[in-house]
């Protein structure tokens, strides 16, 4: 079947399931409560719910973007880097000091991680970079709980946290801190990647390596630093996630949280997982609220996957990912 | 008798006795398998319980020697709170010990479900104090399982008659909006029935609300609760991250935390404390009074904690979640020395054992000897009835510690035993078991 058949297919489907989804609502007047008030409340907050998505799908794109390595153990740093945080702090006493402490402690992290699995593996196939990174999830979890424990621990970074109301909407303090930390982080390695020479080195190493090498960019110090970044944003989502909802084990799931981020955002654009993290966080909590009472509820965990996978179908490289073409 | 002879008689006759003496020592055991979860992504709730458990198990030995002299022994496998890993461990501990498993706390619902068919086949009974599948209550059904104490069915009855108490009487609750949160899965809708049964003969709305697993993500469902439905009391049958996140959603969106009722497993420190402030006023039940206060404490810090074979650190002793399995622990050694005032002072299997269960009485008077008045409800066993009175207490949150705000409360039994009843009656048809006559049990 052509390319162009899939495409009709693809857009055949997705609008019998839109169109469907509206009839279902339509049909069931009693079940769903609509007002463009509580409407515009859940789509603000599905939107700062999804900056925090972003931030843990930012750090994917980094090291994809470097090495073409999916980072399994995303979740995993996140945890790691949490987890350390909060301890340094019931040990030090001092949120700053901790912060640099575990700073350390991830830098450490991403040169034990070059220097002991990916160096060895360098040129081996993507894939085989993939299983090592699911290695490393097991390992990275088994580590932390080993020194840090298996606790649930609280972290209290003084974010504020009551609700305010503005036009009868309610928001959140958290969620708009949330979404400015986002947007600082973006702004950030926006520069970083576009303006320093390290970044052009990142973004050097990203499109060949092998071209890369030749003109002199050292990989292995390249891979250093740009683990170390994503080990820098682990720490910030697990802060963001960790004051939400305690520094525990669960953290590490998030992971799974950013896997339609990126699918819909593109695993090669830091933009698209802040734009892919608005759509999903949007669309999961519109779907929740005003489709899930059809479905008995709790279908925002599977529905972002729908959403990602309808836009799978149109752009499999995501919104501002890099189209791959390969000659054969 | 050459020198040979004779040395190889000295040889026989001291191997004979070092086995003879193994062998009656090994007979003063009695062995039960620990079933714990110290690592992954519900360690902080496995923790403490395992420590509860098996603080209680060396407190016996050290002070006791045992039970009636028996020593207790035990075993932990790591079941990371996997129903796969339960099975195996459950697999891997049954022959251990003389006599194997006296019986089993799987510390899981699920593991619960996956071993309930083997451990009826292996004889061996399955103590779920507080979890667990609700009609094995139904001792008729299920002769070797054992949800004692109260369990999900009851304890969303008793709540509801805690909020007619508050709300001036059953009658009061006619038109009310009560809501109830679960996570996902066969243990969050268990208490649906219940609910929808208790909303139907007192005439409030029920209104459910899932959310998708783990948990840690719950502004959707929250906006419902808090923006849309706002239900006057709202109860939760959480688990792991979903607890502490919705402690503090509620707060996010201004619900108040003082009309927000969890079940026990969303009443311990790991609800609260990650929730800060956001939990002062926050309500759950409970089946073992919080708080190291009690004679019984006292007695693990100088028995086995000085002697420095503790098994977590001091100062967690008293948790919630501690004081729950150490309630279970001692449901456990006292259907044992109930079964040996029948079997005999000896190591004893697991359907002796279970004669202990459905024969255990604890009364004020026992309950104070054991160092635990208040800590735990009077219970009573039987062939009919694993599950006991089904009675809860109500603790709130202050801040700092759990307070205790209410007596033990009764389900409404009648409701409750009736559908027990008909979903075993219903289990049995489907599975062609003739349920025992109680009338002829000894």
């Amino acid at each position: 079947m052509s390319q162009a058949a899939w495409r009709n297919i693809s857009i055949g489907v997705s609008g019998f399931i839109v169109l469907g989804l509206g009839a279902l609502v339509i049909a069931n007047p009693g079940k769903i409560f609509f007002s463009w008030t509580f409407f515009f409340e859940v789509l603000i907050g599905g939107l700062l719910a999804g900056t925090l998505y972003s931030l843990v799908a930012l750090g994917f794109v980094l090291i994809f973007k470097a090495s073409g390595v999916f980072n399994f153990a995303q979740g995993a740093m996140t945890l790691f880097a949490a987890l350390s945080l909060v301890r340094l702090i019931e040990i030090t006493n001092s949120i700053l000091l901790s912060m640099a402490l575990t700073v350390v402690i991830m830098m450490a992290l991403a040169y034990v991680i070059e220097r002991l699995v990916l160096r060895p593996l360098v040129n081996q196939d993507v894939i085989i970079m993939f299983m090592a990174t699911i290695g490393m999830t097991f390992l990275i979890d088994g580590f932390g709980q080993l020194v840090w424990g298996s606790d649930v621990y609280p972290l209290n970074l003084g974010i504020p946290q009551d609700p305010f109301e503005v036009q009868g909407v309610l928001l959140n303090q958290f969620d708009l801190v949330a979404g400015a930390v986002a947007a600082l982080l973006v702004a950030v390695l926006a520069v970083f990647f576009q303006k320093t020479r390290i970044g052009r080195a990142l973004r050097a190493v990203a499109d060949d390596n092998q071209a890369a090498l030749s003109v002199g960019i050292p990989l292995r110090h390249i891979w250093f630093i740009v683990w170390t970044v994503s080990g820098l944003v682990a720490l910030v989502a697990g802060i963001m996630w960790g004051t939400k909802s305690g520094v525990q084990f669960s953290l590490a799931l998030i992971a799974l949280k950013a896997l339609p981020v990126l699918i819909l955002g593109g695993l090669t654009s830091i933009p698209g997982a802040i734009i892919g993290g608005l759509i999903v966080g949007a669309g999961e909590k519109l779907a929740e609220v005003f489709i899930g009472p059809l479905f008995g509820g709790a279908i925002e965990n599977w529905f972002a996957y729908v959403l990602a996978l309808l836009f799978l179908l149109f752009r499999p490289q995501g919104l501002f990912g890099e189209k791959i073409i390969e000659r054969v | 008798m050459t020198v040979r002879r004779f040395g190889l008689g000295v040889v026989a006759a001291t191997v004979a006795a070092t086995g003879l003496w193994a062998a009656s020592a090994a007979a003063q055991e009695q062995f039960i398998p620990l079933l714990t979860y110290r690592s992954g992504p519900f360690a902080p709730s496995g923790i403490p319980s395992a420590n509860g458990f098996a603080d209680y198990l060396a407190l016996l030995n050290e002070r006791d020697g045992g039970i009636n002299g028996i020593k207790v022994t035990w075993e932990e496998c790591e079941t990371q709170y996997n129903n796969d890993r339960g099975v195996e461990c459950y697999e891997r501990l049954k022959n251990k010990g003389p006599t194997g498993a006296s019986l089993v706390n799987p510390y899981s619902t699920g593991i619960t479900y996956a071993i309930l068919e083997r451990a009826q086949r292996d004889k061996i009974p399955i103590l779920s104090l507080g979890y667990g599948r609700t009609d094995a209550a139904d001792g008729r059904v299920w002769p070797y399982a054992f949800p004692a104490l109260a369990t999900y069915w009851s304890n969303a009855s008793a709540i509801v008659n805690f909020i007619a108490q508050k709300e001036g009487g059953h009658d009061k609750l006619k038109g009310k909006k009560i809501g109830h949160l679960f996570l996902e899965s066969a243990y969050g809708r268990e208490p649906i029935p219940v609910l929808q049964a208790l909303a139907q003969r007192h005439g409030f709305e029920l209104h459910t609300f899932p959310v998708s697993p783990p948990g840690n993500e719950q502004k959707a469902v929250w906006l419902q609760i808090g923006r849309q439905v706002r239900p006057d009391w709202l109860l939760m049958w959480g688990w792991g991250v979903m607890n502490a996140t919705a402690v503090k959603e509620a707060a996010a969106v201004g619900y108040p935390r003082n009309k927000f009722i969890g079940v026990w497993w969303s009443g311990d420190e790991t609800t609260v404390i990650p929730a800060g402030d956001a939990a002062k006023g926050y309500i759950a039940t409970t089946f073992g009074s919080p708080g190291a206060l009690y004679p019984v404490h006292r007695d693990i810090g100088r028995y086995v904690y000085d002697k420095g074979k503790g098994h977590g650190p001091r100062e967690r002793i008293g948790e919630v979640l501690y004081n729950n399995a150490m309630v279970a622990a001692v449901v456990s050694t006292e259907a044992i020395r109930t079964a040996q005032g029948k079997y005999g002072v000896k190591s004893l299997r697991g359907e002796e054992v279970r004669w202990g269960l459905e024969n255990l009485t604890l009364n004020a008077a026992r309950i104070n000897a054991l160092g635990l008045e208040g800590v735990l409800p009077e219970i009573k066993l039987s062939c009919l009835d694993h599950e006991g009175g089904g009675w809860v207490r109500l603790q709130q949150w202050d801040g700092k510690q759990w307070k205790l705000i209410s007596d033990w409360i009764a389900p409404d039994r009648a409701l409750v035993r009736g559908q027990i009843e008909a979903s075993a009656a219903k289990y049995a048809a489907e599975k062609q078991i003739t349920p025992r006559d109680c009338s002829k049990e000894g």
